[in-house]
């Protein structure tokens, strides 16, 4: 009988391996968690992408290998190649949402707003929570209607109101904002438009003109854009851009004369991709930051210790440890790991299923002594998640770009959440309304 | 004013789109197949160039050895993937071209990394004022380059042995080989010279935006340049290039607030739509006449 080479038998084993998705999978045993990650280290958002889950895998590396897991349990993470396209999200998560090797599925990050949307309702019928920091449905901020969807940290009605109110520090108090002129140049897709109803209720409240001008994607030519904000002549712009379309969009705005100090990138045109590009046009830029970018933090000398030094590291190019989007890839892993930590404390040091992850997320509690101890004080704001609230933070620092690197200009400014509130509630009512759904009275519960 | 100063900066925009059609005309040309893999080599050549020129190589050197690449990027294209394929239909080819796509983007990446780079020419993007009339210095620029590069090709079409031989395939591929033109040279040549085009509008839309992924969806910009002014006439490139980004950019301006959306991304293949109904070939593109 042909026998193959056993070079050629190891190739072949290899190639059909990292086919299946599961060479970078730590090996897996049924007391480890399975924690499957749809990533995009290919394709249009790969830029971001490589040293997002560079974060992410760099974390859980330190939490199995130094830690020796969460109170003993390893984390079996997974990768799953989707080019940030929502359908492959989704499929993954059909592929996924029965859990492996024994582990059920505790939880699932979508890693897209999109993606977000499309599984809502699926995941609730599942039971499994969808986990998308600084992202997602804003209204499924609202735990009574979407008990499974989790839009941690800071939801897109959050950012307006924190965006709106740096403006108004900046103009010497929220009195000073009346008669302003606030352009919002925004991505035009659910994203870009998901805080139109928050800033038009701000607009409202503080007087100030809100004008909204939409960039249709990718965003790669948008002279007539920025000819329209030079003819408005505005105090200040809130860019609300993604990919291609932010470091565009800066460069063109210097071209007609705006200054960059005056306009405000959101969480998602805030990282070192949005400005590089841009060169000398984004000195000044400053940005919404919940995660913000710097290698100074705590958690960062750990990782370089036992991590980056020892050779573990994920991450390709090292000049961009600490870059946002790697540190967007810590925060992440973060709150996975204490979310699981919390179910761990309550259902026994052993795989959760989703029922139990979701009481795990909705207890999770970070003050800012944990946040010191884990080595996250600064880079993470203090959070706390309940049964109604599944946002639980709210705020964000402000980084400017110097040219070479994220200057962290403020300390956490929080977002306007009671006035906010109300406004989320209409909407997850009118959700509850449509869709048939009973709202939970967390208090009625175990 | 206003008026005019959109149409001149979209006149002025619409030449870096005509950059990146001309690609595609030329192996249209030569070869009747729709290259899909051409935004790939645009990412390609200027991911090179940028990643040779951080690396300490001087500009020209790597501009040259980034040339060097993408001629044996076309040797390599065509005996891999073009000559098994001869004779196969237009289809069949275009499938390839798909594949090739996947192939290019998936070996940039991988190779040379997925993050973003900044690609400074040291042309500031600052406007110039004419009057009150306010134009994009980068803009005219890329306007220059455009023109330098139309007449190096017809130059290179008209004068050149070579570019007769090109011209004779187009014309009549059978005709030509049966003068012993050798068709895989010609492919070869053609390939590395859209290549080379390819790096040019690489360069600028890279300095425009950065050199990353998203360069090879400039692309998709071309489609409805090619379908107003032609699949076979770089004459044909310029002039849709030209009317793709003032319409664009008119309508942007003009119709998008009273819509209340971001127009340009479609309304490009809107007009180009429109032509198809008027004007099937494109304004300079060659009928297809058929026996059936």
């Amino acid at each position: 009988m042909f026998q193959r080479p056993l070079l050629l038998n190891t190739v072949l084993a290899v190639a059909v391996t990292a086919t299946l998705g599961l060479g970078t999978a730590a090996i897996s045993q049924a007391a480890d968690q399975y924690v499957p990650l749809p990533t995009y280290r290919v394709g249009p958002y790969a830029s971001s992408g490589t040293l997002w889950w560079a974060g992410t895998l760099d974390y859980f590396r330190y939490i199995n290998e130094v830690e020796g897991g969460i109170n003993g349990v390893k984390i079996n993470y997974e990768e799953f190649e989707t080019e940030w396209s929502p359908d492959r999200t989704v499929e993954v998560y059909e592929r996924v949402k029965k859990g492996k090797n024994g582990s059920p599925l505790a939880f699932f990050f979508t890693h897209s707003t999109p993606a977000s949307y499309a599984l809502i309702e699926k995941a609730a019928i599942d039971k499994i929570p969808l986990i998308d920091p600084a992202g997602g449905r804003t209204e499924s901020t609202d735990g009574t209607v979407f008990p499974y969807a989790f839009p941690l940290l800071f939801n897109y009605y959050s950012q307006a109101s924190t965006g709106i109110k740096y403006i108004a520090q900046k103009e010497g108090g929220l009195d000073k904002l009346k008669g302003k002129k606030i352009v919002t140049v925004y991505h035009d897709s659910a994203y870009g438009r998901e805080t139109q109803a928050a800033i038009k209720l701000l607009a409202e409240k503080y007087g100030f003109e809100n004008i909204q001008i939409p960039v249709a994607d990718p965003g790669n030519e948008q002279s007539p854009q920025w000819r329209r904000v030079r003819e408005i002549k505005p105090d200040w712009v809130f860019l609300r851009t993604w990919g291609v379309s932010t470091p565009v969009a800066i460069k063109t705005a210097a071209r007609f004369g705006i200054p960059v100090d005056h306009i405000i990138g959101d969480v998602w045109a805030g990282s070192e991709a949005d400005v590089i590009p841009a060169g000398t046009a984004a000195k000044g830029y400053q940005a919404l930051a919940p995660y913000p970018g710097g290698a100074s933090f705590d958690i960062h000398q750990k990782l370089k210790k036992h991590i980056l030094d020892t050779g573990k590291s994920d991450l390709r190019d090292k000049k961009f440890f600490g870059a946002v989007y790697y540190n967007i890839g810590l925060v992440n892993a973060v709150l996975a790991v204490e979310a699981l930590r919390t179910g761990y404390n309550k259902f026994g040091n052993r795989p959760l299923n989703g029922e139990e992850g979701r009481w795990a997320f909705e207890h999770l509690v970070i003050d800012d002594a944990r946040l010191k101890k884990i080595g996250f004080y600064g880079l993470l704001q203090p959070l706390r998640i309940t049964p109604e609230d599944h946002e639980g933070g709210g705020a964000a620092r402000i980084q400017q770009w110097d040219g070479k690197q994220w200057q962290l200009k403020t300390d956490w400014i929080q977002a306007d959440r009671t006035l906010l509130r109300p406004l989320v509630e209409a909407k997850s009512a009118a959700y509850a309304k449509e869709k048939g759904i009973t709202r939970r009275d967390p208090s009625k519960e175990k | 004013m206003l008026f005019l100063e959109t149409l001149i900066g979209g006149l002025l925009a619409g030449t870096m789109y005509s950059l990146v059609a001309i690609g595609f005309v030329l192996i249209y040309k030569a070869s009747g197949v729709f290259n899909f893999a051409q935004g790939s080599i645009l990412l390609f050549s200027a991911l090179l160039f940028v990643t040779l020129h951080e690396a300490g190589v001087p500009f020209v050197v790597a501009i040259l050895l980034t040339i060097l690449a993408l001629v044996l990027l076309a040797i390599l294209i065509e005996k891999l993937v073009l000559r098994p394929l001869t004779n196969r239909s237009p289809m069949t080819l275009f499938m390839a071209t798909l594949g090739l796509s996947y192939a290019i983007e998936g070996i940039a990446q991988g190779v040379m990394g997925a993050t973003v780079h900044e690609l400074d020419l040291g042309i500031d993007d600052v406007p110039i004022f004419i009057g009150d009339l306010l134009v994009s210095q980068f803009d005219l620029v890329a306007a220059v380059t455009a023109v330098i590069l139309v007449t190096v090709l017809a130059l290179l079409f008209n004068q050149t042995r070579i570019g007769i031989s090109l011209r004779a395939v187009a014309d009549d591929t059978r005709a030509a080989l049966s003068i012993g033109i050798n068709l895989n040279h010609i492919w070869q040549i053609v390939w590395a010279v859209a290549g080379m085009t390819g790096l040019v509008a690489g360069i600028l839309w890279g300095a425009r935006q950065g050199v990353q992924f998203s360069l090879s969806l400039v692309v998709l910009k071309a489609l409805p340049v090619l379908i107003i002014g032609g699949f076979t006439s770089i004459g044909g490139a310029i002039a849709g290039g030209l009317i793709v980004g003032a319409s664009e950019n008119l309508a942007e301006a003009y119709i998008g607030p009273a819509i209340g959306g971001g127009i340009t991304g479609w309304f490009a293949y809107f007009l180009a739509l429109a032509f198809l109904f008027i004007r099937p070939a494109g304004l300079f593109g060659e009928r297809a006449i058929e026996r059936v």
